[in-house]
């Protein structure tokens, strides 16, 4: 299952990327591949911008601008709400 | 005895019903919790499903001790969603260990990690409120994978000492990921939507829009009841069934059949489902005799249905925000105008 093309925000500085393959292993959709000492975006539209790579790179190579791809959620968040989200209280992700 | 130690308001407590003895530790007495859900677990799980209570369903966070766990024994984190924590404990069932309890204010984990309330402050926080140092000897945390967008491994080993290891994306997989040494395979990080996840989903997907469906059916109902030989209320019974038909196909129809609908944008796989039950309609003769109250039907449905099916991305494992705010500045203005010329297609229509 693949959401919109092209539209992901994530952004992978080569350059920095030291190849400690941590970026893997926390994606839960397999957009990045490790080629000897770098990694690389395999499946740029399965990004869904989630941040765990991000956050989780000790040497800031990666970028993405998170948010939770919720529809009621960015209602909710235009109309003054905090942004909640129906996954909120019983999503599938227990 | 016990009164003393469990002074402290983050101390887990001791007298619910999955709590079945006390580990001593260094650090003073730890729960120890059933590794075999009971009834009352899985009707509270069936309950939280189906959208009863899901708001309360919750577990004083702390540290819990699963069978007879020792200082050499790991760490698992887990956020305080009662059902979180039950899919953990019973995966940990005759393993030895710990299980640390974050205040995630009641929310799963993945949906707290994007929040931030399953975030590397509140780790810091529960290993120094719980004392763990005191109680294990190894500094290790097995984080769950969809705990990681809230979770930087840097931080936390720079501000409390330990390391941090992520599991599976599933409590299941946690033996084998134990067996292979603490490596979980590519399956094991991958994040799924099956059918069986997405056919879960559809009570709460029901529940959380009938008060909608309700309103359009009322308004549409009353409205339509008008006529040029005076009001009827012949009508009520085929409008609220159309509506709701409407509300059954995006809350049930599209989350099952989610992957086979064609197109990547979520309104347009609602469009085709409401397209096809307009048609049903149509064969039918239930969308009215004129030309204009059957495309009110058709402009009705399906906004009723790809709007559903747009808040549905909420719901489902792999939409991007961007993407979201992509389909959602085309799609709603659309599925406004679609409702409210709808409106007037179908009670003019009647007229
Ligand atoms: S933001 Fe999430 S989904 Fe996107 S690449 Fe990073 S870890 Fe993977
Ligand atoms: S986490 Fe960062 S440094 Fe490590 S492989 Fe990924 S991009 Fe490279």
């Amino acid at each position: 299952m693949k959401y919109l093309k092209n539209v992901a925000t994530l952004k992978l500085d080569t350059e920095k990327c030291i190849g400690c393959g941590i970026c893997l292993s926390v994606c839960p959709h397999k957009v990045f591949d490790l080629n000897p000492g770098k990694v690389e975006i395999i499946d740029f539209d399965a990004c869904m911008e989630c941040g765990a790579c991000m956050m989780n790179c000790p040497v800031e190579a990666l970028y993405v601008k998170t948010g939770v791809g919720c529809a009621s959620g960015i209602i909710n968040g235009i109309l003054g709400g905090g942004g909640e989200c129906c996954c909120d209280k019983g999503g599938i992700c227990a | 005895m016990l009164e003393e130690k469990t002074c402290c308001c983050s101390r887990p407590a001791l007298n619910e019903d999955w709590v079945i003895g006390n580990v001593e530790t260094p650090a003073g007495v730890i729960p120890q919790v059933r590794t075999l859900l009971t009834k009352k677990d899985k009707v509270g799980a069936i309950k939280v499903r189906c959208a009863i209570g899901r708001n309360n369903y919750i577990v004083t966070p702390g540290l819990y001790a699963a069978g007879s766990p020792t200082d050499e024994s790991m760490v698992f984190v887990s956020a305080n969603y009662k059902l979180s924590f039950d899919h953990l404990r019973r995966a940990l069932d005759g393993i030895d260990c710990w299980i640390l309890v974050l205040d995630t204010k009641g929310v799963n984990v993945w949906c707290a990690a994007g929040k931030r309330t399953f975030s590397t402050d509140e780790i810091i926080n529960q290993v120094i409120e719980t004392e763990l140092l005191r109680i294990v000897s190894h500094h290790k945390l097995i984080v769950p994978q969809l705990g990681a967008p809230g979770v930087s491994a840097v931080n936390v080993r720079k501000e409390c000492g330990f390391s941090v290891i992520y599991g599976p994306v599933r409590a299941n997989d946690i033996p084998a990921f134990i067996n292979a040494d603490f490596k979980a395979t590519p399956e094991m990080r991958k994040v799924q939507f099956t059918l069986r996840d997405r056919i879960a989903v559809i009570p709460v997907e029901l529940v959380i829009w009938f008060k909608q469906a309700l309103g359009i059916a009322v308004v549409l109902s009353l409205l339509s009841g008008i006529t040029h030989d005076g009001y009827t209320f012949t009508v009520m019974p085929k409008v609220f069934g159309m509506v709701f038909a409407g509300w059954l196909t995006g809350g049930a129809i599209v989350p099952a059949l989610l992957p086979w609908l064609p197109g990547r944008s979520f309104a347009i796989k609602g469009l085709w489902c409401a397209i096809i039950l307009w048609g049903i309609f149509f064969i039918s003769k239930l969308t009215g005799s004129t030309m204009l109250e059957n495309s009110g039907w058709l402009l009705m449905l399906s906004a009723i249905v790809s709007f559903m099916s747009l808040n549905f991305t909420g719901t489902s494992t792999y939409t991007s925000m961007s993407g979201v705010k992509k389909e959602m500045k085309i799609a709603m203005p659309i599925q406004i105008a679609a409702v409210i010329a709808g409106l007037i297609f179908i009670v003019w229509g009647g007229f």
